[in-house]
């Protein structure tokens, strides 16, 4: 072939790529510019103005830092991010139970189908829907004070779950753990069935219990994603917003911050100081999520090799 | 295995079934009161106990005047228009872009896969604020269209599910398609895509679910009565209806069977879909 064609070939080569990588990246980059990275700007520029969604740009008026300063004066601004320690507490006895039916079901059970299958279905259902059935489920006198009655608790010890502030948020809390936990045990069962079974049957000739099996066994052998699941409830529990968006819709003391973020944006159209509270809380975010990286950085090195090693060997046997 | 039951054996199966028994029930309880309450007549639901049988399985009444007063017919067209819509660009987008950035290493291709990857991290509620904005200057507000547009923004663990499959496709099929003359187009439609067929159930039944179930925006964007989707026709019930409990229950129970006969037919797609979901991160 001669040098000339050689190029030819190249360049006409380089040139199809070049179309095809265009081609194939303008609508995905042109959706993500303007429904995620354009709004985003917006979101930083507006959380210095006061303003509405309908004022005019020569309108709004520019009030600096005021916005932020206000989102930790604010009462419910920041008392509502106080209410993510319960989404915490919840989301951490949430990734219990998972792993502990997901040590359960991942060998033989009887009926064992079934009840993963009972367990994940809530995962299925829609938020609005969710919102009806634990309406229902905790309205004074329905669904929980009968069951509760057939136990023998009389009705008179029994607060009322959705009003007492006592106990609401910890009502909300398990409307979310009982619709995700399923889910999260299904992950781990993923995770604890790609661990190598000889391991298993080797651990059981040895004599091993099932606690053992499951300290050496299960626990090192799902430590990334089980790690990652727990920096990820962090995260989720600080943008709690379903259960009392649905449920209680904020009222006695069950709004989260997005819940209140949402009233002031959508309600009370105050969009400067909405978007601060978002700006805010993305920072707590990203500052967890940089964090969460630089753990598996230094925590997770030598884990990562030995996976990479025993997926390899799995791949060749 | 072979085993002699020892007795510390016997107490863990005991625990193992009592607290499988338990947990069962206690995930049951929730929609079991509402089917029990969707049977049920007007008057049977004001004068019974709530866990108290329904006399009748055969009373469809209450799905009935459900199904007429939420206009769900109408909804469930809107909802199969929304997810036919969103499942097939998103597919369509989100392997053409897995294709791209698995198989070119041209400049910036890392910088494009952290551009997702950072927008995966920003919570949708919060979006909102300022999407709404947007959506109403570009005047995607109240249509249905501009809701489905919105829903087809990529999102990133279809487009990591994608990406992983395509790293197990040899990239000599390619090339050797590429000799016999075939263009990256071409080998795009007629090999990667049939070839991506698994990773791309996975993602519709994972995005298709999200999309099915999605309400916050749906009822930010779609206030006309009939383009409402399945989730947001329940919305319906809020307000004046709030304490019919017995046709409130048949509407949610008619909007999750759907979802059931789905989890039903391809259980396996999806616990192995939701798996696959979780090595993002």
């Amino acid at each position: 072939m001669s040098d000339f064609k050689l190029k030819k070939w190249a360049r006409s080569r380089r040139g199809q790529q070049f179309f095809v990588c265009f081609s194939f990246m303008v609508l995905p980059l042109l959706l993500l510019f303007v429904f995620t990275y354009l709004p985003f700007g917006q979101m930083v520029q507006f959380s210095f103005y006061k303003m509405k969604y309908l004022t005019p740009p020569d309108k709004r008026v520019f009030v600096g830092f005021q916005n932020y300063i206000d989102v930790f004066k604010r009462d419910d601004c920041f008392k509502a991010l106080k209410l993510s320690l319960y989404y915490c507490v919840g989301a951490l006895v949430q990734l219990v139970i998972a792993l502990y039916f997901a040590t359960i079901l991942s060998f033989k059970v009887r009926g064992g189908n079934f009840f993963k299958g009972l367990m994940f279905f809530p995962y299925l259902i829609s938020g609005i829907a969710i919102g009806f059935i634990f309406k229902f489920f905790y309205t004074r006198g329905f669904v929980l004070d009968t069951v509760l009655g057939f136990l023998g608790v009389n009705e008179s010890n029994i607060p009322y779950w959705l009003k007492d502030q006592a106990v609401n948020n910890w009502s909300l809390v398990a409307t979310s753990v009982w619709r995700y936990f399923g889910q999260n045990m299904v992950l781990f069962i993923g995770a604890i069935m790609s661990v190598d079974s000889d391991l298993y049957e080797a651990a059981a000739l040895d004599g091993a219990n099932r606690w053992e099996q499951f300290k050496h066994i299960i626990i090192p052998g799902i430590k990334t994603i089980l790690t990652l699941n727990v920096i990820l409830s962090i995260t989720g529990s600080l943008s709690a917003f379903e259960p009392p968006y649905v449920i209680t819709g904020g009222s006695n003391g069950t709004g989260t911050y997005f819940v209140i973020m949402n009233e002031i944006a959508h309600v009370s159209q105050k969009v400067g100081l909405a978007s601060a509270m978002a700006v805010v809380l993305l920072m707590i975010i990203f500052g967890c999520t940089i964090l969460q990286k630089l753990f598996f950085k230094y925590v997770f090195k030598d884990v990562d090799s030995q996976d990479e090693v025993s997926s390899k060997r799995r791949k060749n046997p | 295995m072979k085993k002699h039951l020892t007795f510390g054996g016997f107490i863990w199966n005991v625990i193992q079934y009592a607290s499988l028994l338990f947990f069962g029930f206690l995930a049951l309880l929730p929609i079991a009161s509402c089917v029990i309450t969707a049977f049920k007549t007007e008057e049977e639901y004001r004068t019974t106990s709530v866990m108290a049988l329904p006399k009748s399985w055969l009373n469809f009444e209450n799905f009935y005047r459900a199904f007429t007063t939420a206009n769900m017919g109408r909804a469930f067209l809107n909802s199969l228009i929304v997810m036919v819509c969103v499942l097939t660009v998103s597919v369509i987008l989100g392997t053409q872009l897995a294709y791209v950035l698995n198989r070119f290493a041209f400049r910036g291709n890392a910088f494009v896969r952290s551009l997702f990857l950072i927008a995966s991290l920003l919570p949708s509620v919060a979006m909102q604020v300022t999407v709404y904005k947007i959506m109403t200057s570009l005047n995607l507000v109240n249509h249905l269209y501009g809701y489905i547009i919105m829903m087809c923004g990529t999102d990133v663990i279809s487009i990591y599910i994608f990406i992983q499959f395509m790293e197990n496709i040899p990239v000599a099929l390619d090339e050797s398609a590429f000799i016999d003359g075939a263009g990256y187009q071409r080998i795009y439609w007629q090999i990667i895509l049939p070839l991506l067929k698994p990773a791309i159930i996975t993602s519709c039944i994972l995005k298709g679910v999200s999309v099915y179930n999605e309400y916050y925006a749906a009822n930010l964007y779609l206030m006309s009565k009939e383009i409402r989707t399945i989730s947001t026709s329940l919305f319906t019930f809020v307000g004046p209806m709030g304490n019919q409990y017995n046709l409130i229950c048949a509407g949610v129970i008619i909007s999750l069977t759907p979802a059931l006969i789905v989890f039903l037919l391809c259980q396996k797609h999806i616990y192995s879909g939701i798996a696959a979901g979780a090595v993002k991160g």
